[in-house]
């Protein structure tokens, strides 16, 4: 079902948590909202389950406006931070409960087929007569799943749902309930402060800062044209140096770095450095080489120290510098934001002959 | 030190210092009193003790106490949870106030409680006079006055077990009843109650237990008459002070072995309604 976000404002007190935020779901579509903790990601969130009333601006979903609509009425299914099971009750009256306290109640033996279908969807079947706290985490986090799916929801919300598990089960659990989102085609928007989760599994995402989603699109675009400084901090890794822009080309001084052009008026500026960006090349220069951090076939992912400053950039693999020698700094690209927001793809002026 | 011998350094130090001074205390303040109580009935013999409880006065003081406190605890129960659940998840002028408010029938001497009670529901009270006119209620000198003083010395009890429970189960889990459609008595009636239910039995218990033991505040509104608003401990005294010593351990061992029953019984549904859960 399509979900329609318009200039939905909410305030607590003196704080803005939202600020005219606005954003289209499409049918199927799996969107993340990424942001740092305070930027209103989980707000927005309970506003659309209904958990959280707004001040201003409409939710739709199919286009009808759910201003009003109580969260029981929404069909919306939540899975929440800490999965917030029932636990006096076993996994299968968990999964149950939705269907239980329907005004029109399925019989006994529709309500048990439809669990044991979702518990078998979610690849726990043997659970069903245990309780929440005698089950892992990442069982749990399914448990939770199949009971917000047992209400066939038009819109599925999954609010942090991977923070309580650990590393090696986190990237496992990722791929999977992407994949069931593909098999099921529920839009579903993911809440999350994790740049690599969101990136891997949404269509698109929605990065949130103090209130305002300040970009919303693929994973490809946001790393390639971050609308704001802040987009091209927070995705992707990136060394942040101030430079200033003289006619056109943007200096690093006194960093010993060369000079990018960009088509950008004179002034102080930001420099957002890609470690693809940074190209560290044999030969005599001002750069120490300091760590290599991971080696693939032709390049290697290293930490170059710039008089003080440490840079994560990239050398051939075949020739790297060596370990705590001198190295030459080169620069092939980089996004460059002036003071006024202006932004501009900063060129090199010559062209880098290796690496 | 420890490495001479490393299998006999335990992983709590202490443990038997520790273990000997508990038991010690546990059997100075509790086992042997209580022991000594089972003991002193039975110089009557066993027809002696038979018949002394058989008597209807004491018959009647049994049922008098146990049925104020579990009347008394039933009343309070939902009482007690309603307060605390202002005091989590209200924000109200004087919570505070009414938090500490809360705490003073544990602190109180229950002599103090128990002629102020019956003072205000005394038939010249300031509660009695309007519940006489307009129910024809009498309180005062009456079980209902009994069950009235058992309240307010067990209703901390409840609100004190209920209350952290209450604080840590926050609202995650009545949101996700709702947005799995539940309407809010169903929520309340299914997720809530049923999460709260060990901390509501274990409050019961308790108040319960200290009703059933309550003295000062009960003699001064219950009017003490026999065979109709005379308690348990009450004839305790009665009969040590007829120097019937024996007597009076009998009614004191039949406390001990009906509180100990409900008690069990008590635990034994809380494991029934806790199962699964840590």
């Amino acid at each position: 079902m399509s979900i329609e976000i318009r200039d939905v404002a909410r305030r607590f007190g003196s704080t803005a948590a939202l600020e005219g935020v606005s954003l289209t779901v499409a049918r199927g579509e799996f969107v993340a909202l990424l942001g740092p903790s305070g930027s209103g990601k989980t707000t927005l969130l309970r506003i659309l389950a209904g958990l959280e009333g707004t001040d201003s601006g409409t939710v739709r979903v199919d286009g009808e406006d759910m201003t009003g609509v109580p969260a029981r009425e929404r069909r919306i299914g939540v899975v929440f931070q800490q999965y917030a099971l029932f636990r006096h009750m076993t996994v299968f009256e968990n999964v149950a409960f939705g269907l239980r306290v329907r005004k029109r109640r399925p019989p006994e033996a529709e309500i048990a087929r439809r669990v044991r279908e979702l518990l078998a969807l979610v690849q726990i079947p043997e659970l069903e007569r245990r309780y929440p706290d005698q089950v892992s985490g990442g069982q749990r986090q399914r448990v939770a799943l199949a009971r917000a799916l047992a209400i066939e929801p038009r819109l599925l919300l999954l609010d942090e749902p991977f923070g309580a598990l650990d590393a090696l089960v986190r990237k496992d659990v990722r791929r999977w309930v992407r994949g069931l989102h593909d098999r099921l085609g529920i839009s579903t928007i993911l809440v999350t402060h994790d740049q690599e989760e969101a990136m891997e599994m949404a269509d698109r995402v929605a990065v949130m800062e103090r209130g305002r989603i300040v970009q919303c699109d693929t994973a490809e675009v946001l790393l390639r044209d971050p609308a704001t400084p802040f987009v091209a901090g927070f995705l992707g890794e990136a060394s942040r140096l101030d430079c200033q822009v003289r006619g056109g080309v943007a200096h690093f001084d006194p960093l010993p770095l060369p000079p990018l052009r960009v088509a950008l008026p004179d002034g102080e500026a930001q420099a957002f450095l890609r470690p693809e960006d940074i190209a560290v090349l044999a030969g005599t220069g001002q750069g120490i080489l300091r760590a290599v951090r991971n080696v693939t076939d032709d390049r290697a992912r290293v930490i170059v120290d710039l008089e003080g400053i440490l840079l994560d950039g990239t050398a051939a693999s075949g020739r790297a510098p060596q370990r705590n020698v001198p190295c030459r700094v080169a620069l092939r690209g980089g996004i460059v934001f002036a003071s006024n927001g202006q932004r501009a793809r900063g060129e090199p002026l010559a062209r880098i002959m290796a690496g | 030190m420890a490495c001479g011998r490393p299998s006999r350094v335990a992983p709590v130090p202490g443990l038997g210092l520790t273990l000997g001074l508990t038991l010690a205390w546990v059997g100075l303040v509790v086992v042997i009193p209580l022991a000594a109580l089972a003991i002193k009935p039975w110089e009557l013999g066993v027809a002696g003790v038979a018949q002394s409880l058989a008597e209807p006065r004491v018959l009647s003081a049994l049922a008098v106490s146990f049925g104020a406190a579990l009347a008394a605890s039933i009343i309070n129960l939902p009482l007690g949870l309603l307060l605390a659940w202002a005091l989590v998840r209200l924000d109200f002028p004087g919570r505070r106030v009414l938090d500490s408010v809360i705490d003073l029938p544990f602190a109180l001497p229950t002599a103090v409680a128990g002629i102020a009670l019956t003072a205000l529901f005394a038939p010249n009270g300031w509660l009695g006079v309007p519940l006489m006119a307009a129910f024809g209620w009498q309180i005062a000198y009456t079980r209902a006055g009994i069950a009235v003083a058992l309240m307010f010395v067990g209703l901390p009890f409840i609100v004190r077990t209920v209350e952290p429970v209450l604080r840590d189960m926050g609202k995650d889990a009545e949101e996700a009843a709702a947005t799995l459609g539940a309407i809010r008595p169903q929520t309340l009636g299914r997720v809530v109650l049923p999460t709260l239910a060990p901390a509501l039995l274990t409050g019961f218990g308790l108040a319960c237990a200290r009703a059933v033991g309550e003295y000062g505040s009960v003699i001064f509104i219950a009017g003490n008459l026999p065979m109709a608003t005379e308690i348990a401990p009450l004839l305790i005294v009665i009969r040590l002070e007829q120097f019937d010593y024996a007597g009076a351990a009998a009614v004191g061992l039949a406390m001990l072995c009906l509180s100990f029953t409900i008690l069990l019984g008590l635990n034994l549904l809380q494991r029934l309604v806790r199962r699964g859960r840590r």
